[in-house]
């Protein structure tokens, strides 16, 4: 033991320094004089490795553990810059995500359209069947959203302010989105799920519209946006799908570790679509519901902004080369 | 050994040739620092909600972007940009971190706590507390996912000085030869007797039964220890160290 308290002494003040300097980088002074630190560090792995090695008491090999376990965080930081590569993102590395995974991408649209085109047909058939998916009050609420004679097309009577109603679609939908993603880790049938919700919920609500005929209120309004909220919510549940598939259909990866890869892609396509959500959350709030833009402007400006969608994810970044 | 069975510590190579102990963190001291975190975000919302009341429906509209954001990204700065603690995680001197110890990434960092929500179904984040009581590592399905784990991370390294003896403690001699686990478990119960209670300290040097005895095992525990030290007893009766202190 004497040689633990020789070792103890000697070095104490090593590790009094280390700990001062690492107080300070936790708290987020990373300019005083760093260059020691590294050397420091080694030294205390060493110190560590003997304490370890000669078997001194568990407290004192804990107490190195924890230093080095402080400072390897600090070293090994890798500074955090999310917005560098915003512009290479959006121009190449988003768009190169939907096309790899274009086939989870497909069957999120079928997932969604498909039940959406039904519904829509149903109503046709049989006008109550929208009341019976939606839902007395909503069918209710969706008329009086979309009369002619709105000022403001879109909207509750109630709620007036755009930026109110901006506020609600980003925490709404991107909320939606993300949800869709998350669930879809349960082997991808929570991303379906949602997928087919909304596309029933969004189908049963235009059969309605076409019931009633608010068609010069309805169209109008979603196309401005729809371009972008819809192909993102079909996007989330792509990415939702991916990582639950991972699990199903590893392929020549441990389980573990698709799902880790599955959720990386995943997550990329998820930062793009949360984007796209915030576009159409500025359409859907501030352009869609002008009652004084004529109508010929907003199937002009909506059908541009469908083919622009199309065609970024088509055609974006497929040029380099690679 | 015996150890490695209840063991949950993970060791982690460094670059530098050392193995780091990671100790992974489980569903009870991880729930306590998410309801601190949920309280510092309540508390948050209301005082952000009031601000901005005097905006009106505006200000409404902007306290729904605030909440979304602190809802989905407040636990993401904190990881990324405070090592890996967030509020509540500090109090309980918790850390996240990657499945190799180093620090977590801006990505990893969203995709866990994405899938919370994931974590949070059926409800109560059952899913969650299952995949955390399954894994090695006490992963939930965020953590499966980003490649994280949740480890204790001391807030502080509290190097003191070694804890002295208690007085009167005159060291004796070992009446049966100990292994060397063995030589060294008498001496870590010295070292830790300081900061338990006498009950306990009791009840622990008991388990050593045929080399304690029955009545005041404890300080029976520690003169063994003592003497495996090196200390001997001075003829005064008073324990006297052997060379320097």
């Amino acid at each position: 033991m004497q040689q633990q308290e020789g070792f103890e002494r000697r070095y104490r003040p090593d590790w009094t320094e280390f700990e001062s300097a690492l107080k300070r980088l936790e708290a987020g002074d990373r300019e005083f004089g760093a260059t020691g630190f590294p050397g420091a560090y080694r030294r205390i792995c060493h110190h560590l490795a003997l304490a370890r090695d000669r078997q001194f008491a568990p407290r004192l090999v804990d107490e190195l553990n924890a230093l080095v376990q402080r400072g390897h965080n600090q070293l090994y930081r890798v500074a955090p810059r999310p917005l560098r590569h915003l512009g290479r993102f959006f121009a190449r590395d988003f768009p190169r995500a939907v096309r790899s995974e274009w086939r989870v991408v497909a069957l999120a649209t079928a997932l969604f359209l498909l039940p959406g085109i039904a519904l829509v047909l149903l109503v046709g058939i049989d006008p109550g069947v929208s009341a019976q998916v939606l839902g007395e009050n909503q069918v209710l609420q969706f008329e009086s959203m979309y009369e002619p004679d709105n000022e403001r097309v879109g909207r509750p009577r109630e709620a007036e302010v755009d930026t109110l109603m901006f506020g609600f679609y980003i925490r709404n939908n991107i909320g939606v989105a993300f949800r869709s993603f998350a669930s879809g880790i349960f082997f991808g049938v929570g991303s379906a799920f949602f997928l087919v919700y909304n596309g029933v919920f969004l189908g049963a609500a235009a059969g309605h519209i076409n019931q009633v005929g608010y068609f010069s209120t309805f169209y109008p309004f979603v196309i401005g946006h729809g371009s972008f909220e819809l192909t993102a919510i079909v996007l989330a549940g792509a990415a939702g799908m991916r990582m639950g598939f991972a699990l199903i259909r590893p392929g020549r990866r441990s389980r573990k570790r698709a799902l880790q890869e599955a959720a990386r892609t995943g997550i990329r396509i998820v930062y793009g679509a949360a984007a796209m959500l915030l576009v159409a959350a500025l359409l859907e709030a501030f352009w869609s519901p002008n009652g004084a833009i004529p109508n010929t402007v907003k199937y002009a400006v909506g059908s541009f902004l469908w083919l622009f969608v199309f065609g970024y994810f088509l055609f974006a970044g497929a040029r380099d080369g690679d | 050994m015996s150890s490695q069975a209840f063991d949950s510590v993970q060791p982690v190579e460094t670059p530098e040739g050392v193995d780091l102990a990671l100790s992974p963190a489980g569903p009870c001291p991880r729930g306590l620092a998410w309801a601190i975190d949920a309280s510092i975000r309540w508390f948050a919302y209301g005082a952000i909600s009031l601000l901005l009341s005097f905006l009106g429906s505006a200000g409404t509209g902007l306290f729904l972007v605030f909440m979304f954001l602190l809802e989905w990204f407040y636990p993401v700065f904190f990881e990324v940009y405070r090592s890996g603690q967030t509020p509540g995680k500090a109090v309980l001197g918790l850390a996240v971190v990657m499945q190799d110890g180093t620090p977590v990434g801006f990505g990893a960092s969203v995709i866990r706590n994405l899938l919370q929500f994931a974590d949070f179904l059926p409800f109560a984040y059952l899913a969650g507390v299952v995949s955390t009581l399954t894994t090695e590592r006490f992963q939930r399905l965020g953590d499966l996912a980003a490649g994280t784990q949740v480890v204790h991370r001391p807030s502080h390294s509290a190097m003191r000085e070694r804890p002295r003896p208690r007085p009167g403690l005159t060291p004796r001699p070992l009446p049966i030869p100990l292994e060397l686990h063995e030589q060294r478990a008498v001496l870590d119960f010295l070292d830790r007797r300081a900061s338990l209670n006498p009950d306990r300290a009791e009840e622990l040097a008991r388990l050593a039964e045929p080399l304690a005895g029955e009545e005041r095992a404890a300080d029976n525990l520690c003169a063994f220890a003592l003497w495996l030290e090196g200390q001997r007893p001075t003829t005064a009766g008073s324990p006297e160290p052997r060379g320097e202190h």
